[in-house]
C-alpha cells in the first residue's frame, strides 16, 4: 500500500473511526499566546499520553536507587554502616535524599506529577465517555471497503429488509445499533473503556489510601512476659512511631494478657534449630470494659481489633529471679526479659534492684546483676546456646552493688548496666564473683550479702507490634478494582460494525458489511464473518453479473486475501 | 512424635529428595535429546528455499479489491458460497506472510520437529514428577529456595509452551529457543543453586505465599515467552526493513528468519502474551503485599524485592501504555518490553544474589 493511499484510507474513515477510545489527542507542539496560552499548553502536555509514559518511566527509574542503597526507613544501622564506609559519597547521597528515596522531594515530585496528570487525564475522559454513552455510534463511512474487515454480497432482498434484519441481529448480539441513512451503525464493548477508567481511578484511590495511611498510621512495639498484659495506651509502649496527622485519641481501646507462648523448632537435619511454629495464647478484651476472649496469635496471623492489628514479631526468655538481702528479706522477685543475641537464643539482660536492699553492714544500696542465659548449654567451655529450646538451661550471673545511676535523669536501657558507680562482688580469691545456675538453684552472695535464686519456672516473653494503618481497606479495594478494570480493559475489544444495503446500478441490492476495532485483533474479522453468515442466510445471495468483464467491482478470481492484524498468516 | 517415627519420616523424605534429583537429571537428559531434535528440524528445514518475505515485499502487486460472492457452477445450478471477509492490515504495516516454521516445509524436518515436541512432552512430565517429589520430600510447596524456584519455573515455562501448542497456536518456532534456556536454567539449578531440602521458617507459612509465589512463577514463565517473541520480533523486523530498503541480509539470517512468523505476527503475539498476564502480575504484587501485611505488619515496606516487583510492574505498564499511544508501536515498544523483562530477571536473580532484604531468607 503506498503512502498516499494509506493517508486516504485514514481520511476515508472520518468520524467513523473517531471516539473508539477516549485517549487524549496529541497536544499541540507550540504554545498559544500569553500566559493563558502557555498554561493551557503546559496542561495539555502534562496530561498527554507521552508525558504520562515519561513520568511512568521516571517513576520506575527513580525507584531503583532505593533498592540498592540502604534506606533509613528500613534499616537505620545499615545506613550508618554505609555512611562510615563511604565518607565522600555519603554527604552527596544525603543531599539527594538517597537514604530515604521514597519520601524524598524528587521522588514525591514524580508521583505527584503523575497523579496530577492522571486526574487531568481521567476527568475529560470520563466526560467524553459519558457523552459517547449518551450519543449513538457514528454513521457508516463512505467507503466501507477501506475498513480493516469487509465483506459484501448481492441479494434479492429489499434494502430495507436487509437493514431491518441487520438491526435486529446486532441488537440481539448486544450491540448498540441504530439506522443512520442507508446503513446500520453498531458498536459494542464499552466495558473496555469503562474498565480502563475504573483502573485509572482505582490507581488514584490506591494512592490516596496509601498517603493517608502514612499520615494517620501508628506503629508501636511491646514486650510482654507470660502472665503479663498490655493495654493500648501510648504510655505502655516500649517504642512508638506515628504519622504526622495521628492523635493519641485514634488508638483503638483494647487490652490483652499473654497466657502462654509456645515455640517449636526443627529437631534434626541440616536446619536443626530453625523455628517451625510460634504461637501466643492470649486473652483480650475490646473497649475499656470488654469481656475477655481467648485466641492465639501466630506469625502470619495477627489479631484484628477494629483498625488495629497485633502482630507477633519476636520472642525470648524471661527467667524468674528472686533476690534476698542479708536478712533473708525478699527485695526482688520478677521475671526478667532477656534480649536474644543469636538464633539459638543465647540471651543477656540485667536485674536492677532499686530499693529495699540492705547490705550485711546495714547500708542501703542498689544491686545490679548481669545475666547471661543459654537455653541449651552444650557443656564444657561453650559460651553460646546450641539450641533455641529450653533443653538444658543455664544462667550466668555477675552481681554488682552500689548506685545504678537511674536517678541521673538520663533514660537507661533495661538491658544494660551502667557500672560507673557500681562495684563488683569479690570472691574469696579476690576475683570478680560470678556463678552459673540451673533452674531452682540459689547463689549466695559473698560475705552474707544475700542470695539470688534462679526460679525453676523459666518464662517466655513475646514481642508484639501493634499497627494501626487506616485506609488499608481502601487500598485493598482500590487494588482489586484496579485488577478488574485492567482485565476488562485488556481483554475486551471495543468495535464497530456497519451494514449498508443499497440498490445496485442494476437494481439488485448490494449488501456491504465492515468492522473496525480499537485495537488489533483477529476477533473483529471473525465476528464480522459470523454476523455476515447469519445475515446472508436471511438475505441470501444472488450471483454477480460475473460475465460482465467491464464491471471492475467484481474481479473474479479471489484476490489475495490479506489476513487481519492478529490473524495468523500462512 | 516418637524419635523412631521421626527417623523413618526423615528417611522417607531423604528417599523422596534423592528420587526428585534423579528425576530432574533425567528430565535434563530428555530435554537435551529434544534440543538435538529441534536442531535437526532447523538444519533440515534450511534445505528448502523459502523467500516469502522478500517476495511479498518486492512484488508491488497490491491490487486487493473486495471479493464478491464467488459463484461455483455445480451441475448447472449456481451454488453460492458464503461471503468472504476481506481483511487489511492497519495502515503503514507491511503485508508479509508468516514463515512456514522451523522445518521450512521440509518433510523430514517436520518429522524431527514432531519428535522434538514429543520429547519435550516427555521431559516435561519427568521434570514435573521431579518437582512434585521434591515438594513431597520437603512437605511444602516447591519454592523455598532458588533451586526449587528454578526447577518449578522451567517446568511452568514448558507447560505454557505446550499449552499454547495444544490450543493450536502457531508457536512451534518457540521450541528451540525455549528448550535451550530451559537447559541453561536447569544446569544452573543443579550446579550452582542446589540446596538440600529443608522446611520453611514460620514467616513463610502462609497461603498467601502459595498464591503469591505460584502466580509469580507463572507470570515469569509467560513474560519469558513474551520476551523470546519480542527478541525474535526485533530480528525479524530488522530483516524485513532491510529487505524493504533493498538491502541483502546474510544467508544465515535469511534462512532462519524466513521461517519465522512475520514481524507483525511476532509483535502481536508478544503483546498479547504480555497483556494477558499483566493483570495477573498486578494481582501477584497485591497478594505479596497482603502477605507482607500479615507477616511483617506493613503491606508495603519498599523491600528490594517489592521495589523491583513494582519497577517491573511499572515497566510493563509503560509498555502497554506505549502500545496504546500512536507513535510508540513497533520497535520502541519492543525495547520497553525488553527492559521490563530485564527488570523481572533482575528481580528474580539479581535481587536474591546481590541485594539483601527481608526476602533473602528464601535462601540463594
Ligand atoms: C499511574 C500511572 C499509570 C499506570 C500504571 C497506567 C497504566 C495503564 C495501563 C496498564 C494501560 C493499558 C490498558 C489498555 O491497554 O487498555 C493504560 C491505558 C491507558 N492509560 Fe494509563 N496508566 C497510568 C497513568 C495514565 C495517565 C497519567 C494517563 C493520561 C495521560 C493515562 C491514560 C491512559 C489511556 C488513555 C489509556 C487507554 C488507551 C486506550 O484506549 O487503549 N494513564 N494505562
Amino acid at each position: 500500500m503506498s503512502k498516499t493511499e494509506t493517508d486516504n484510507a485514514e481520511q476515508d474513515l472520518g468520524a467513523a473511526g473517531s471516539q473508539l477510545s477516549t485517549a487524549p489527542a496529541e497536544p499541540p507542539v507550540a504554545p498559544g499566546l500569553g500566559v493563558a496560552g502557555w498554561a493551557r499548553w503546559f496542561w495539555r502536555q502534562l496530561t498527554s499520553m507521552r508525558v504520562a509514559l515519561l513520568l511512568l518511566l521516571l517513576l520506575s527509574l527513580g525507584a531503583i536507587p532505593g533498592s540498592l542503597i540502604p534506606q533509613s526507613g528500613a534499616d537505620i544501622n545499615k545506613v550508618a554502616e554505609f555512611q562510615k564506609a563511604h565518607k565522600t559519597l555519603s554527604p552527596v547521597y544525603d543531599k539527594l535524599g538517597l537514604f530515604h528515596v521514597y519520601s524524598s522531594v524528587w521522588f514525591s515530585a514524580i508521583y505527584i506529577l503523575l497523579f496530577v496528570s492522571l486526574v487531568g487525564c481521567i476527568i475529560p475522559r470520563a466526560w467524553q465517555f459519558v457523552g459517547q454513552l449518551r450519543g449513538r455510534p457514528p454513521g457508516a463511512p463512505k467507503r466501507l471497503d477501506r475498513l480493516p474487515a469487509y465483506t459484501t454480497w448481492r441479494t434479492t432482498a429489499e434494502p430495507e429488509q436487509v437493514r431491518e434484519a441487520a438491526l435486529k441481529l446486532l441488537k440481539k448480539r448486544h450491540f448498540r445499533a441504530h439506522l443512520a441513512g442507508d446503513a446500520v451503525a453498531a458498536e459494542k464493548g464499552y466495558v473496555r473503556e469503562f474498565g480502563n477508567l475504573v483502573f485509572h481511578i482505582a490507581l488514584i484511590v490506591l494512592l490516596i489510601a496509601f498517603a493517608s495511611g502514612q499520615m494517620y498510621k501508628s506503629d508501636g512495639t511491646k514486650l510482654v512476659v507470660e502472665g503479663d498484659g498490655f493495654a493500648n495506651s501510648i504510655l505502655q509502649y516500649d517504642d512508638f512511631k506515628s504519622g504526622s496527622m495521628f492523635s493519641t485519641d485514634d488508638l483503638v481501646p483494647f487490652s490483652f494478657d499473654l497466657k502462654n507462648f509456645k515455640a517449636s523448632y526443627q529437631t534434626s537435619g541440616p536446619s536443626k534449630g530453625t523455628p517451625v511454629t510460634f504461637t501466643a495464647d492470649i486473652a483480650y478484651s475490646e473497649g475499656a470494659y470488654g469481656k475477655p476472649k481467648r485466641t492465639t496469635i501466630k506469625v502470619n496471623e495477627p489479631l484484628h481489633i477494629d483498625d488495629a492489628k497485633v502482630y507477633l514479631v519476636s520472642h525470648g526468655y524471661a527467667p524468674v529471679i528472686t533476690v534476698r538481702d542479708s536478712k533473708g528479706k525478699v527485695v526482688y522477685h520478677d521475671a526478667v526479659p532477656l534480649l536474644p543475641l543469636d538464633a539459638n537464643i543465647t540471651s543477656q539482660g540485667v536485674v536492677k534492684v532499686m530499693d529495699g536492699y540492705q547490705s550485711a553492714q546495714g547500708v542501703s544500696e542498689q544491686l545490679g546483676i548481669q545475666l547471661f542465659f543459654l537455653p541449651t548449654y552444650a557443656g564444657g567451655s561453650s559460651v553460646l546456646s546450641s539450641f533455641p529450646a529450653l533443653d538444658n538451661p543455664v544462667l550466668n550471673l555477675a552481681p554488682y552493688h552500689g548506685d545504678l545511676g537511674v536517678n541521673s535523669g538520663i533514660p537507661q536501657s533495661v538491658y544494660q548496666l551502667d557500672k560507673t558507680h557500681m562495684k563488683e562482688f569479690k570472691d574469696s580469691a579476690g576475683k570478680q564473683f560470678r556463678d552459673n545456675l540451673k533452674p531452682g538453684q540459689t547463689m549466695q552472695l559473698p560475705n552474707g550479702a544475700g542470695s539470688v535464686t534462679f526460679e525453676k519456672d523459666v518464662k517466655e516473653w513475646a514481642g508484639f507490634e501493634i499497627v494501626q494503618e487506616p485506609g488499608s481497606g481502601w487500598a485493598l479495594g482500590g487494588a482489586l478494582s484496579a485488577i478488574f478494570g485492567l482485565a476488562a480493559s485488556l481483554f475486551i475489544q471495543r468495535r464497530r460494525v456497519w451494514v449498508r444495503a443499497v440498490p445496485g446500478p442494476d437494481g439488485v441490492t448490494v449488501v456491504e458489511m465492515a468492522g473496525l476495532g480499537r485495537s488489533e485483533s483477529a476477533k473483529v474479522p471473525e465476528e464480522l464473518g459470523d454476523l455476515a453468515g447469519i445475515l446472508y442466510d436471511q438475505a441470501s445471495g444472488t450471483p454477480d453479473p460475473a460475465d460482465d468483464p467491464a464491471d471492475d467491482s467484481s474481479p473474479s478470481p479471489d484476490p489475495e486475501v490479506v489476513p487481519a492484524e492478529g490473524a495468523e498468516k500462512r | 512424635m516418637t524419635s523412631a517415627a521421626a527417623t523413618t519420616l526423615a528417611a522417607t523424605n531423604e528417599h523422596l529428595a534423592s528420587m526428585s534429583n534423579t528425576l530432574v537429571y533425567s528430565s535434563m537428559a530428555v530435554y537435551t535429546l529434544a534440543f538435538f531434535a529441534y536442531i535437526f528440524e532447523w538444519l533440515l528445514g534450511s534445505r528448502s528455499r523459502v523467500a516469502r518475505t522478500a517476495n511479498a515485499l518486492t512484488s508491488k502487486a497490491d491490487a486487493k479489491k473486495a471479493p464478491s460472492v464467488t459463484v461455483k457452477k455445480a451441475g448447472g445450478t449456481a451454488v453460492l458460497e458464503r461471503p468472504q471477509v476481506v481483511v487489511r492490515s492497519a495502515a503503514g504495516s507491511r503485508d508479509v506472510p508468516d514463515g512456514p516454521g522451523a522445518h521450512g516445509g521440509d518433510e523430514q524436518g517436520d518429522l524431527y520437529g514432531r519428535i522434538a515436541i514429543s520429547l519435550t512432552v516427555l521431559a516435561f512430565l519427568v521434570e514435573l514428577a521431579g518437582v512434585i517429589t521434591r515438594a513431597a520430600s520437603v512437605q511444602r510447596a516447591p519454592w523455598g529456595n532458588m533451586y526449587e524456584f528454578n526447577i518449578t519455573f522451567s517446568t511452568v515455562a514448558v507447560a505454557v509452551y505446550l499449552t499454547l501448542l495444544a490450543l493450536k497456536k502457531n508457536v512451534r518456532w518457540l521450541g528451540l529457543f525455549l528448550i535451550t534456556t530451559v537447559l541453561l536454567d536447569l544446569g544452573l539449578a543443579v550446579t550452582v543453586l542446589y540446596t538440600a531440602s529443608e522446611p520453611l521458617v514460620p514467616a513463610l507459612h502462609s497461603y498467601w505465599l502459595y498464591i503469591h509465589v505460584s502466580t509469580a512463577i507463572f507470570c515469569g514463565a509467560v513474560f519469558y515467552v513474551g520476551a523470546v517473541a519480542t527478541i525474535l520480533y526485533l530480528f525479524k523486523d530488522a530483516y524485513e526493513s532491510k529487505l524493504e530498503n533493498g538491502g541483502k541480509p546474510g544467508n544465515f539470517a535469511t534462512s532462519v528468519l524466513e521461517r519465522l512468523p512475520a514481524s507483525a505476527s511476532l509483535d502481536k503475539f508478544a503483546y498479547r502474551v504480555n497483556a494477558a498476564v499483566f493483570p495477573l502480575w498486578t494481582f501477584t504484587i497485591i497478594a505479596g503485599a497482603i502477605w507482607a501485611g500479615s507477616a511483617w505488619g506493613r503491606y508495603w515496606n519498599w523491600d528490594p524485592k517489592e521495589t523491583w516487583s513494582f519497577i517491573t510492574w511499572v515497566a510493563y505498564a509503560c509498555y502497554l501504555h506505549a502500545r496504546a499511544t500512536a507513535g510508540w508501536k513497533g520497535r520502541k515498544a519492543a525495547y520497553l518490553a525488553m527492559i521490563a523483562f530485564g527488570c523481572w530477571l533482575f528481580n528474580y536473580y539479581g535481587v536474591n544474589i546481590f541485594v539483601t532484604g527481608k526476602h533473602s531468607y528464601a535462601g540463594v
